[in-house]
């Protein structure tokens, strides 16, 4: 999406390029490429602070222990309170997701890197596999019963049918609004900063491009945590909605 | 949208190098795309839920642990203490009342001396006052003697220097009348 404006050159898109690490050739299942790199990273990162962290099994923690049992406490927390007990048991799958997203988000901040939760084949996975799992879980635990979620028993009979179809239509949608939201905004976000990044090549509009650029970044650091928060706590409300569809 | 071929390795990238429509929907990336992330997660998920969670868990439920005993035995320490306060208490108000009844009987007894002492002070002090009211009437009777001898020898003396003549048993009769009177 290159273009041109007085002599500015906006390439706001090329940082979502996926290229191969090493070498040029067309990219194949199993290429190393960046979004590899930076997957990897995050995976790395997740295991440096909840297992290196975590090592010392301190009563007392220390920073990355405290740390790593704050994020347990809140997402474990937060399952217990949306899902309540029967969905403890899915807390590991919900914490994988979370940490996941949140480690992507902020290692996608740092400059030069990649973001590969901007990409809508990362979030469609993530938000998809949820759903699947979560329509899957109902029709296990509750069998047709779960079939109740999309019929609104308080609702007066003849407006029952039309519920249930915009209750089918929402539940449908639901994976779509899930990965777009996650990865639109983390998109927009980085789109936008490297957009205000280069305005600063006009030395006029420098200083402002600048601290355009800086609130934007505050901006997106608040993003990241607070998409990770959404993504995980929609995880848990779709969870709940399996584990007990009587509304 | 990124559909055009330009000969480059990719028909999302110009050969400038830079990305033809949204690389988001640059459906060439999509297996490696998803290959990769369900590798990292599925990594994730294999280590948080063998080794992280389980132990952050045994760690919180130690911690929890150790905090409610830590909390039980502060209960019973706090007990013991109030039971060592009562009993200080207790000790103190037995003291109190043991000095309240030292202070009494020695009150009693201070008193007792007292009483006997100003008894004795008051039957020495009237025995004294007897023995002086003796002494002073003793006195004032040998004062009276003398007062009635002078004033016969007197009565006498005027009587005979004024050329009269009388005798002693007169005079001592005249001056005893004039004393009675």
């Amino acid at each position: 999406m290159a273009e041109e404006k007085g002599g500015l050159v906006f390439h706001p898109m090329d940082q979502f390029i996926i290229k191969p690490l090493f070498g040029d050739g067309p990219i194949g299942m199993f290429t190393i490429t960046n979004m590899t790199l930076w997957l990897a990273l995050a995976a790395v990162c997740v295991i440096g602070l909840l297992v290196i962290g975590t090592s010392r099994r301190a009563v007392i923690p220390g920073r990355a222990q405290s740390i790593a049992e704050m994020m347990y406490g809140f997402v474990y927390k937060m399952v217990e309170d949306v899902t309540g007990k029967d969905g403890i048991k899915y807390f590991p799958y919900i914490f994988t997701l979370f940490i996941f997203i949140l480690f992507s988000n902020f290692l996608a901040l740092i400059p030069m890197s990649f973001s590969p939760t901007s990409h809508i084949a990362v979030t469609a996975v993530l938000g998809f596999g949820v759903f699947f799992v979560v329509t899957a879980i109902g029709f296990i635990k509750n069998g047709v019963g779960f079939l109740g979620l999309f019929w609104v028993s308080s609702a007066p009979l003849a407006l029952r049918p039309v519920l249930a179809l915009i209750e089918v239509i929402s539940y449908f949608v639901r994976p779509v609004s899930h990965s777009i939201r996650l990865a639109g905004n983390v998109m927009a976000g980085h789109a936008v900063l490297k957009v205000f990044a280069g305005f600063a090549a006009l030395t006029a509009v420098a200083p402002l491009s600048i601290l355009g650029v800086v609130a934007i970044y505050g901006l997106e650091v608040l993003v990241s945590a607070i998409q990770a928060y959404v993504f995980t706590i929609l995880t848990c409300v779709y969870l709940k909605d399996a584990l007990h569809p009587s509304h | 949208m990124a559909t055009e071929t330009t000969g480059a390795v990719s028909s999302c990238v110009g050969p400038d190098g830079s990305a033809i429509g949204m690389p988001q929907l640059c459906f060439e990336w999509f297996p490696n795309q998803i290959f990769w992330l369900v590798l990292t997660l599925v990594v994730i998920f294999l280590v948080l839920s063998r080794i992280a969670l389980p132990r952050i868990a045994a760690v919180l439920a130690e911690r929890s642990g150790t905090i409610t005993n830590d909390i039980a035995a502060a209960e019973m320490l706090k007990n013991k203490a109030g039971e060592a306060e009562d009993a200080y208490n207790k000790a103190l108000a037995d003291a109190r009342a043991e000095a309240q009844n030292i202070v009494a009987g020695a009150k009693a007894e201070i008193q007792a001396d007292l009483d006997v002492a100003i008894a004795k002070a008051d039957a020495e002090i009237s025995a004294k006052a007897a023995e002086s009211e003796k002494a002073i009437a003793e006195i004032r009777a040998g004062a009276m003697a003398s007062v009635e001898e002078v004033a016969k020898d007197t009565a006498a003396e005027i009587v005979s220097a004024l050329g009269g003549k009388a005798t002693a048993k007169d005079v001592g009769a005249a001056v005893a009348a004039r004393m009675k009177g």
